[in-house]
This record gives structure tokens, C-alpha cells and sequence, in this order.
């Protein structure tokens, strides 16, 4: 079902589906960018449509409701160990279709590798529901229609596309379709707007031979890049992460143990008690984070991890490009079956 | 709601073995189903958790041989008999002790890497054909040695060749690592043998070279890997080796995987 609405006619009907669901969506913050008087897109709760920002790609993806960068799992008191509580309010993020796509990755991981489900993420993912936001331009960086997810067809309960002043929805929800006709101008069609082309073509090869692991195509990330972690920080798709325990008082009787993102590319990730530790250089951390978006991943599950939502290239601050590299990668490797 | 993997469950120490100063084993109150080369986590409220693997399994219990190193492994050392530890687990797909019943087998095994190969060692000593079960196992030193007692009664049942890195003077027992034994072991039928291998990731390498020089079969080989882990079910990603998560679908690996297998 597709409705068109009004600016207002579209304030109205996300106010009232405010009322049953927390709005979760990218909203610009001024000059709260990398640069002074740079903006930044991020992700709060919002109660306005006017709030939310539909032109522009968010800075950082909307994980961190259901994968928090820190999350309490226990208290621990003397006596007893309590879980944590947490809001499991219904939620509708909004999201483009490459974070959508993001969200299977998620849940892969989660939810369906090993026999257990991760029980803290299951718990939130249950009042999770998505919104598209449509792309009526390729954002800088990305690279969807070369990972194919420049286009959802489904997991979403409603589209949203502004174009002239009038907003477009297409709803797949009943519940959400009452609200949305009872504020809309008319009722047609609607499919939400995606791109057919990027910038940035990225080559994914189709199969990696175990030689390019020692293939010289890393070396320079052990030069160029400084571990900082960020790439993975902002990757939607990015999952690790490391358990915490503190306690708060110095007798040591209460605490808490939490999980903290983790970053395959940041010190510490590997090593074990004795001094060991498995990848000392960032070419071989590089080498590890970009097989598991292309290939690792694929290996195990049958699809790619990374979306091309491009955002490890637009933060990395020594201006490395993941999208770069694949294609190197893709061209080591044809390069090597030319040889033999 | 399914029930929470990460809440662990009380388990009594039912007794305390210590080996050195910095190694003791922990019988700790178990009854379910768990294989040699499995892992527990060890949970301390405040301090965090610490997988460690079964090195000894029986009706009512699981042993944990423990080596202090950190923040986890010193709390642990804090408990004794009669008191409990929160443990999660069992994880990991373990050995399959069934795939060395009949014929040769070799294990190689080297410091706290026995532990997790205790539980198949102790079942060929059971084996009607133990004389056919080869078993080198190495310490650093004399003072390193573990499991004095299953030592003892492995040397009486299968083939045992103990040995040491190094040696004050007057040590009348083998020196030499693992490695420098390999050849020596007698095999009738090497291209049928089944060899196991557990320890630091050199010993590991070398003494894989070693079973493959004197004719080993890698589909006949297996190792249990070992790796920075802090969930066990296959979410926190730290384990993982290519496709592969250590806690899922190791730590035991054939070595037709695990050649593959690059960090
Ligand atoms: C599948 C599996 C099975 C295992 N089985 C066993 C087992 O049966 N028995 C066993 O004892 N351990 C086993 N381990 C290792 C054990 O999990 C670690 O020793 C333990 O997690 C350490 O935790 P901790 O908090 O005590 O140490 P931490 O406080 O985490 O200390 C570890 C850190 O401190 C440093 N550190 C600690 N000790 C030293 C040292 N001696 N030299 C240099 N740096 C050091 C290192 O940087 C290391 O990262 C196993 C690990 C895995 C993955
Ligand atoms: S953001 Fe750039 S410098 Fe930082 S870890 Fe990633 S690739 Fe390296
Ligand atoms: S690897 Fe980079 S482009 Fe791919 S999903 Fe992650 S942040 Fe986006
Ligand atoms: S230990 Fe967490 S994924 Fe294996």
C-alpha cells in the first residue's frame, strides 16, 4: 500500500505511531563533527518528524541500540547476580537499505551462529521494527550496487521518501497503513527510491586462495595505518565484542560485568595469557578485518558481511579505503591466475 | 524466553590437586554429557572468566587443571575444597575417543596442552590394544611436570616416553623436546595411524613436520587449537580463524582444516 502525504499529513502519523513505538532515527547534530563546524549524523530518539534526516547518510550506523558499545549484563551484589534491565519498548529505526541489509548480518551472528542465541541481543531484537529511508542519490563512499543491497524489498514496515515537499510511503504493515491513509492526499503505488549506481565500483572476487594471505598487497596497511579501530566502530555489520568485569567499591563486593565493542584491528584483540598474540602488524589486521567482509564470511553463512555502506573509508583518519583494497585484492588475485 | 547462555551455574570443588606451585586441578561438581578437549568457562563475579578445558572427566565430576597467569586464573586460586565456582559450558566439540580404538595411535603432547588430551590418554590406557598407544608428552622442566599419578599408571598400561626440555644435572630421564622423539616411535602401519597433537602453537608446527616426514596421513591428524575467547558461542568473534570459530567448531580440528587455517 502507497500514500502520499503532506509534510504536516506525515508529522501527524509518525506522532501517532510515536505512541506505540520509540522512534529511533539519524538526526543532524551542528558542528558536533570530526572538524569544528563540521556536522555529524548520528543516531537518538526522536518525537518529531521534522527531527529526523533523510537526505544525508548518518556518520555512525544504528547498531548501538541493539549492539551497545557498552552494555551492563549483570550487577553483582554480594549475594546475587541480576541481570540488567533494559528498555524493550517497541522501537521503529529508520534505516537506508545498505543498514538494512546490515541487520541480517547482525542477527547471523547473534542469533544463528553456534547452537546458543546471544540472549541480551535477542531480548531487544524482539521490539526492533525497521523504517527505509529511500536513496534518491548515491551517498560519497558507497558502494551498494556492488554488494548488492542498494535495494530492500522487505523487512521494513513502511518506506519513507521526501521528494518536493511530499512525503512517499510504501507500507507493509496494516497496523502502520491505517494511520498513515487516514493522514494521506492520496493513495498509489510507491516504491521507495534506490540508486542503480556509485561512485565506487568495488570487484568482489568470487574466490580467495589461501596464498594471497601472504600476498605483499598488506604490507602497506602495516605502514599507513594506525589501528585506531574506528572502521570497525562505525560498520554496521561489525559484531566482536570484549567482556568486562569491574567492580565499584574498593572492599571489591559489588560490580558489574559488561561487553564493550571490540575492534579486530586495535591491540589486544588476540592476545592470550603468556604474551601471546596472533596478528602483531596492521597489514595482517587489515588482511583479517577485509577476508572476513568479502570471504570469511561468505565461507560460512553464503553471503557477504560488508554492505558498501562506506563508511570505514569516509572516517578513517590516515585516509585508507576498504574499497581500495578490495579491489586490489580482487586484482592480486586475478593477477596470480594469470601466472599459473 | 530461552534460557540466558552467559549465566553461569554453581559447581562445588570437590577436591584440589595441586601439581606446582602455579598448577592445580579443580574436581569440580558435574553430571552431563562432555568430552575430553572441551572447554568450561570459568566465571568470577567482579574478576571476569577464563576458558579452561576438561582435563579429567567422571560420574559426578569434571577436573579442571588450572594455571595461574592473571586476573581470573589468581581469583580462582582463592577457592578451596568444600566452596563452589560459577561455571559456564561445556563448549567445543571435543575428541572423538571412539576414532582411536582400534590400531596405532601417537599423541603429542607438550606443558598444559596434556590437559586438554588427559581424558584420551587415560581412555588408550584402557584400550584392550594399549600396547599400541604412543604417547610422548614434554615439560619444560622436571618441577613442570603434571599428573604425576596418571604418568605413573599411563607408563605401566601404553607406550610412554616422558621428557623435558631441560634438566638440572643428575636427571636420569629423557631430555630433549617432544619433536626429537617422533621418530622413534615404533608403528607398524604409520598410513593408518592416527596421531593427536596439543600444545604452544611452535611445538604444535614442528612436531606436525615431524608426523608428516615419517609418513602420517594429515586426514589422520588432529589438533586442538587454543585462542583468545570471551564468550564461547560463537559471538564475540575473538576466536575466529578465517570461517572458523575455535569455540564452535574446534577447539579439536582435523589437520586437513587446520592447515588452512591462517590467523
Ligand atoms: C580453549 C581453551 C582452553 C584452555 N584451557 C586451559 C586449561 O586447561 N588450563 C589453563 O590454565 N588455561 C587454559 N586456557 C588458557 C586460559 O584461558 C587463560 O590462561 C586465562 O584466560 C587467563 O585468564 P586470567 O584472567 O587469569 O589472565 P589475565 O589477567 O587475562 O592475564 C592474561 C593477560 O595477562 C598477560 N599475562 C598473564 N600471564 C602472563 C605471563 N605468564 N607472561 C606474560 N604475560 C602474561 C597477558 O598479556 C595476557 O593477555 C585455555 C584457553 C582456551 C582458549
Ligand atoms: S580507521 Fe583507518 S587507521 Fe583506523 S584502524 Fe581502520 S584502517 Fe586503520
Ligand atoms: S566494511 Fe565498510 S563499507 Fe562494508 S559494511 Fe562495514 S563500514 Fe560499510
Ligand atoms: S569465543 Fe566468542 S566467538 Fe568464539
Amino acid at each position: 500500500m502507497g500514500y502520499v502525504l503532506s509534510s504536516e499529513g506525515f508529522s501527524k502519523a509518525l506522532h501517532e505511531l510515536g505512541g506505540s513505538y520509540r522512534l529511533y532515527a539519524p538526526v543532524r547534530k551542528e558542528g558536533e563533527g570530526r572538524f569544528t563546524d563540521v556536522d555529524v549524523v548520528r543516531y537518538d530518539f526522536v518525537h518529531e518528524a521534522g527531527e529526523i534526516e533523510l537526505s544525508t547518510k548518518s556518520d555512525y550506523a544504528f547498531k548501538e541500540i541493539l549492539t551497545p558499545l557498552s552494555e551492563t549484563l549483570f550487577f553483582f551484589t554480594e549475594q546475587s547476580v541480576k541481570d540488567a534491565d533494559k528498555d524493550t519498548s517497541p522501537v521503529i529505526i529508520f534505516v537506508r537499505s545498505c543498514d538494512l541489509h546490515a541487520v541480517k548480518r547482525l542477527d547471523q551472528i547473534y542469533l544463528a551462529n553456534g547452537k546458543a542465541e546471544d540472549w541480551f541481543y535477542r531480548r531487544i531484537r524482539d521490539s526492533v521494527r525497521f523504517a527505509l529511508i529511500g536513496c534518491s542519490e548515491s551517498c560519497e563512499n558507497g558502494f551498494c550496487v556492488s554488494m548488492k543491497t542498494n535495494r530492500a524489498d522487505e523487512g521494513y514496515m513502511f518506506s519513507v521518501d521526501e521528494d518536493g515537499g511530499k512525503f512517499y510511503v510504501d507500507v507493509k504493515d496494516d497496523e502502520a497503513a491505517k494511520i498513515f491513509a487516514a493522514h494521506a492526499e492520496s493513495s498509489q503505488p510507491v516504491t521507495a527510491r534506490y540508486v542503480t549506481e556509485n561512485d565506487t565500483d568495488v570487484n568482489v572476487p568470487e574466490n580467495v586462495p589461501n596464498s594471497i594471505y601472504k600476498s605483499d598487497i598488506w604490507d602497506e596497511y602495516t605502514q599507513r595505518c594506525i589501528n585506531c579501530g574506528r572502521c570497525n566502530f562505525v560498520c554496521p555489520t561489525c559484531t566482536c565484542y570484549t567482556m568486562q568485569d569491574v567492580y565499584y567499591t574498593d572492599n571489591g563486593r559489588v560490580g558489574e560485568r559488561r561487553r564493550v565493542g571490540a575492534s579486530c584491528m586495535v591491540d589486544g584483540y588476540t592476545n592470550v595469557a603468556g604474551g601471546g598474540q596472533y596478528r602483531k602488524t596492521n597489514g595482517e589486521r587489515m588482511r583479517f578485518k577485509v577476508l572476513h567482509k568479502v570471504w570469511d564470511f561468505r565461507r560460512r553463512f553464503g553471503y557477504d558481511m560488508c554492505v558498501g555502506c562506506g563508511r570505514c573509508d569516509d572516517v578513517c583518519p590516515e585516509y585508507i579505503s576498504f574499497a581500495n583494497c578490495v579491489n586490489k585484492l580482487d586484482a592480486a588475485i586475478k593477477e596470480a591466475g594469470n601466472d599459473e | 524466553m530461552m534460557s540466558n547462555p552467559y549465566v553461569p551455574f554453581p559447581s562445588e570443588i570437590m577436591k584440589v590437586i595441586p601439581h606446582t606451585k602455579k598448577e592445580y586441578t579443580f574436581r569440580m561438581k558435574f553430571t552431563g554429557d562432555v568430552k575430553p578437549g572441551q572447554f568450561f568457562e570459568v566465571s568470577i563475579p567482579k574478576f571476569g572468566e577464563a576458558p579452561i578445558s576438561v582435563s579429567g572427566i567422571g560420574s559426578d565430576f569434571v577436573e579442571l587443571t588450572i594455571r595461574r597467569v592473571g586476573r581470573v586464573t589468581d581469583e580462582v586460586f582463592e577457592h578451596y575444597e568444600g566452596q563452589s565456582l560459577l561455571l559456564r559450558g561445556p563448549y567445543g566439540n571435543g575428541f572423538d575417543v571412539s576414532l582411536y580404538e582400534d590400531g596405532e595411535v601417537l599423541v603429542v603432547a607438550g606443558g598444559t596442552g596434556v590437559s586438554p588430551v588427559r581424558g584420551v590418554i587415560s581412555a588408550l590406557a584402557a584400550m584392550p590394544d594399549a600396547k599400541d598407544k604412543h604417547v610422548i608428552v614434554g615439560f619444560r622442566s622436571p618441577g613442570d611436570m603434571l599428573f604425576h599419578d596418571d604418568l605413573r599408571d599411563w607408563a605401566e598400561k601404553l607406550d610412554l616416553i616422558l621428557t623435558v626440555d631441560g634438566a638440572p644435572e643428575g636427571y636420569t630421564g629423557n631430555i630433549g623436546l617432544v619433536t626429537k622423539f617422533i621418530p622413534g616411535v615404533k608403528l607398524r602401519y604409520v598410513e593408518h595411524a592416527q596421531a593427536v597433537v596439543v600444545g604452544p602453537p611452535a611445538m604444535m608446527r614442528f612436531s606436525i613436520m615431524e608426523l608428516l616426514k615419517r609418513g602420517f596421513r594429515e586426514r589422520n591428524i588432529w589438533v586442538s587449537q587454543e585462542r583468545k575467547m570471551c564468550c564461547g558461542l560463537g559471538k564475540c568473534g575473538h576466536c575466529r580463524i578465517g570461517k572458523n570459530y575455535v569455540c564452535l567448531d574446534g577447539p579439536v580440528f582435523n589437520y586437513t582444516e587446520s592447515k588452512d587455517m591462517i590467523d
